[in-house]
């Protein structure tokens, strides 16, 4: 009863917002150009979706055929530029970033070009990114990498130096060697911060991956909307804009929900 | 032989730009076996001791010997028990245990065997697939106590380990920890602050004093054991330990007024 109040009034505050839209539009206050009804983005949404071929056992298997709409290669397209830089980025960023955190000498030494490149935003790499890779993956690619390296690369500095230094003395007190230590102690409390960045740096590749496709790469979630642009289609915009949203939703869902499964030992998460 | 000796150990800390004399000419020979309790209040250096014993740093001059050869690093001979149990939280109840036995590359049935054994011992059974903060303190206390006493290291270092439990939980314990010494034979430095506890539990209790540390007093318990904590013998102790203790409280509390005591 009460898990069903709560969805309740989550919901009050978009049926209104959609109530006022459907309003606006169809008292004609606005122009439908301008700001398309709420049914007409729905029905642009699933034309969007839907294959645009009659099904053809000839052109291959029906599973094929059930996403070959547009909208599903595009999210296919986003999905696949964001999870590749991802991990590129990442997985550079989680040895860099332990290297950092557990030797002060390879800190000294790292830091001081770290903190200078780092407020750089990935968007400022647009252009040496189109000069260096041409266009299409990548340079969209390039640019999500360096989206997620920053956000991951510094919660694992931090997570690795605030590792409580009684869980050191308890490794040395049982007589473990310093591999040890770093593989079984510092490494696991370093891990809840590890997951933040991940998740920060997800979001950030997520954010990145839209923008890169907008100038590098002719298809994709943020290639799409700007090309429905060109042609004044504001309903197209819309639906395409609610896609990125819902994926973006899902994919931070996915996130944590994995985070906090493998972190069920740690008290921050309880509540999770 | 003694079985620790402490030799003239003194331990200065810079701390904010003054040096803090925390230890000052410590001497101390524990024979093995011997169930010692290091009394006093906070700041007068006794926590500074035990680290010392455990190896985390080293004294400014003098030396400690455990078994006759000087210590100079943290080793597993000398398990300990630290004050906030300091469980891996990342590791089950079993896990935490096996640790010190996977680091001494121990076999794995074997260590099966022995964490089986120190689960029965601490009556830690069914909680052995838990992660510590799904336990109480008095259990995290148990765990931590089992998981010093599978490296069976004949020397146990225990910092106010009950200091955080609840009185009934605390007693419970410290009657288990008096079991499995005299089942076990190990030497056990304790460090706390409770004149009760020292009386309870030691066959001798120094009594250190606030800064500088050094041993105000060094006082064989002589009564018999189990204890009766409501006996004459027993409160003549505690007040003549307690009338010790309170002048080094006194001169801890006239620091804490000036500004100057540093934890």
């Amino acid at each position: 009863m009460k898990g069903f109040k709560q969805a309740a009034s989550g919901i009050l505050v978009p049926l209104a917002a959609l109530a006022l839209w459907q309003l606006l539009s169809s008292m004609g206050w606005v122009n439908a150009t301008i700001l398309p009804s709420p049914m007409r983005v729905l029905v642009k949404w699933w034309a969007y979706l839907r294959p645009l071929e009659a099904f053809d056992p000839a052109q291959g298997p029906y599973l094929k055929w059930c996403f070959s709409g547009e909208l599903i290669q595009d999210a296919l397209g986003s999905l696949y530029r964001v999870l590749a830089g991802f991990f590129i980025g990442g997985g550079l960023a989680l040895p860099l970033g332990l290297a950092m955190g557990y030797s002060r000498w390879v800190h000294a030494l790292l830091n001081p070009i770290i903190q200078v490149l780092r407020p750089i935003p990935p968007i400022a790499y647009i252009p040496l990114s189109i000069l260096w890779f041409g266009l299409g993956n990548p340079p969209a690619i390039f640019l999500i990498c360096i989206g997620a390296f920053f956000p991951v690369l510094m919660n694992t500095v931090t997570g690795v130096q605030t590792v409580d230094s009684v869980y050191l003395r308890v490794g040395r007190n049982l007589g473990a060697s310093r591999l040890t230590q770093f593989t079984r102690i510092i490494l696991p409390a370093a891990t809840p911060y590890i997951f933040t960045g991940a998740r920060i740096g997800m979001g950030t590749a997520f954010i990145v991956v839209i923008v890169s496709e907008m100038i590098a790469v002719n298809n994709g979630l943020g290639y799409r909307i700007l090309e429905a642009r060109e042609y004044l289609w504001s309903d197209k915009i819309i639906a395409g804009m609610f896609t990125i949203g819902l994926l973006g939703l899902g994919i931070d869902t996915l996130m944590s929900r994995l985070s906090s499964r493998l972190l069920r030992w740690h008290r921050g998460l309880e509540q999770g | 032989m003694s079985h620790i000796s402490i030799r003239g150990v003194h331990q200065t800390f810079q701390s904010g730009g003054q040096s803090i004399q925390a230890l000052q000419a410590i001497d101390l020979e524990i024979p093995r076996g011997q169930f010692v309790c290091l009394l006093g209040p906070s700041g007068c250096g006794k926590s500074t001791l035990l680290n010392a014993v455990a190896g985390f740093h080293q004294p400014t001059s003098g030396t400690i010997f455990v078994e006759g050869s000087a210590i100079t690093e943290p080793g597993p001979d000398r398990g300990m028990v630290f004050q906030e149990y300091a469980l891996f939280p990342w590791m089950t109840v079993e896990q935490n245990i096996a640790f010190g036995l996977q680091v001494k590359k121990t076999p794995k049935p074997a260590i099966r065997t022995k964490v089986d054994e120190l689960l029965g011992l601490l009556h830690l059974q069914d909680f052995r697939k838990r992660h510590p903060k799904d336990l109480s303190g008095g259990m995290r206390q148990r765990v931590a106590i089992a998981r010093v006493l599978a490296i069976d290291s004949p020397i146990l270092l225990m910092d106010e380990p009950f200091g955080a439990l609840d009185a009934l939980t605390r007693r419970t314990l410290q009657d288990e920890l008096l079991r499995l010494w005299l089942e076990l034979k190990k030497t056990i430095l304790f460090v706390t602050h409770s004149i009760e506890e020292a009386l309870y539990l030691a066959d001798r209790t120094v009594v250190m004093t606030y800064r500088p540390g050094t041993i105000k007093r060094d006082l064989p318990i002589d009564l018999p054991r189990p204890r009766d904590v409501a006996s004459p013998a027993f409160n003549a102790l505690k007040k003549e330990l307690s009338q010790l203790l309170m002048e080094e409280q006194d001169r801890h509390t006239r620091d804490e007024f000036r500004g100057a005591a540093v934890d």
